[in-house]
């Protein structure tokens, strides 16, 4: 089954000669619609290179990418870019909105961008805002919004139109475990709307939440989870007097 | 778990009988914890034996017999919610042994081996996560549950990233003979279960 998105042994380089750092390789990697896909690692493990190359803001030195079907690397760099404004959404750890932008025109600037009209892009900011409970803030400027607000104002951008591949590293950052959740929360209702998503984190509890489990080492997968097992299984037979 | 205290937490609410309280302590548990009514109905009489609850002798004396809780049965439950867990000594954990095992023993890779126990770790979690979005956002008492679980989990599976982190930095085995002695910690590692 073709995923939204493919890896096929995909590496990655630094530098030359002696001072060559390999950051990936023969990653192969497919995350289908719906699915919650975690790259698990440590700091230096490749998680955040993998997810760049995913999001074809780097290109790979070998291997193949592929998009929604479409190989990355036939693509013309305007393709790429336009790919990535109508499919592909972002969420990163310390959230990038625009600081001189409203939380409404950080949602609705990447439609207008792709060339809707301002009034149909101010509409369907306001409904991602909505559905992610933060309509009411849509005026207020980043640094008037709280660390759990500017991050669903993120993830808003980041699903808003029709956007079918969602890359996020670290998505609930430096929030508190209970507003960490509540972003979890809506990674899962975009997947359950069809969306795939990819998620780097060295964090077990955020990994947790994932369909499927990638443990990355050294830039190579050395591991991934079997099958999710159902809350059934964690039944203990008796509690102690 | 004690559920001695966890039936007197109920009682402190009101006159119950012995199947409401286990089908309440279920639900109060998140329905982590199942506990059979026997269980419920052993610790009742030990309760009732120890003075910190009492029954209507006379009354009814089958299921629906309902039990209240004393003054030093409130007394006592008070006492229990204020005493600190036992975190003085470190428990003796089977996954700490096995790693510590593990670099003694010949051609087995510890790396390996603590990537099987990260990933069943995160399996683990990832029920307990699904339970968590199942149950949504009200249900607070099956939240808490899981929260503590996932905690702990989460909190062995940093020791297995630090572990690893720290193998991977170790010396040669041949210096680690020259390591002067330390303060002896025997006595007190698995003092506590």
């Amino acid at each position: 089954m073709s995923g939204v998105l493919e890896l096929h042994q995909v590496a990655k380089s630094y530098g030359e000669g002696p001072n060559t750092v390999h950051a990936l390789h023969g990653i192969d990697l497919t995350a289908q619609a719906g699915e919650l896909v975690a790259i698990m690692g440590p700091s230096g493990s490749g998680k955040s290179t993998l997810l760049t190359i995913a999001g074809t803001l780097e290109v790979a030195d070998e291997g193949a990418v592929l998009v929604e079907g479409q190989d990355v690397a036939t693509m013309s760099a305007n393709d790429r870019a336009r790919l990535r404004r109508r499919s592909v959404g972002y969420v990163f750890q310390d959230f990038n909105l625009l600081a001189g932008l409203t939380a409404a025109e950080n949602v609705s600037m990447p439609l207008e961008l792709d060339g809707l009209r301002p009034k149909a892009a101010r509409a369907a900011a306001h409904a991602a805002l909505d559905e992610l409970g933060v309509a009411d803030r849509a005026g207020h400027y980043p640094d008037q919004l709280s660390g759990g607000e500017r991050q669903r104002v993120a993830i808003a951008r980041a699903v808003v139109g029709d956007r079918h591949l969602l890359l996020t590293d670290e998505p609930t950052g430096a929030l508190d475990s209970v507003n960490g959740e509540g972003v979890m929360r809506r990674l899962r209702a975009a997947c359950r709307r069809g969306v795939a998503c990819v998620m780097v984190t060295h964090d077990a509890q955020l990994a947790s939440w994932a369909d499927r489990v990638v443990f990355l080492r050294d830039g190579r997968i050395i591991d991934h989870t079997s099958a999710a097992p159902g809350p059934e299984s964690l039944l203990v037979p008796s509690a102690e007097s | 778990m004690t559920v001695r205290h966890a039936l007197l937490a109920l009682l402190s609410e009101g006159p119950k009988y012995g199947l409401r309280l286990g089908q309440e302590f279920e639900a109060r548990t998140g329905e982590i914890w199942p506990l059979n009514t026997g269980q419920v109905y052993t610790t009742l009489q030990r309760l009732e034996r120890d003075g910190l609850v009492e029954s209507d002798d006379d009354a009814d004396t089958g299921p629906k017999k309902d039990f209240r809780i004393t003054a030093a049965g409130d007394e006592e439950l008070r006492r229990w919610l204020r005493t600190p867990g036992d975190n003085g000594a470190p428990p003796r954990d089977e996954l700490v042994i096995k790693v510590l095992v593990a670099t003694q023993v010949p051609d087995v890779h510890v790396a390996e081996l603590i990537q099987v126990h990260r990933r069943h770790l995160v399996e683990t979690m990832r029920a307990y996560s699904r339970l968590k979005e199942d149950a949504g956002e009200h249900d607070v008492g099956l939240l808490l549950v899981v929260d503590a679980e996932l905690f702990r989990l989460d909190a062995v599976s940093r020791w297995l990233d630090t572990a690893e982190a720290r193998l991977r930095r170790r010396p040669d085995p041949d210096a680690v003979a020259t390591v002067p002695a330390r303060p002896k910690l025997r006595g007190r590692v698995g003092a506590r279960r």
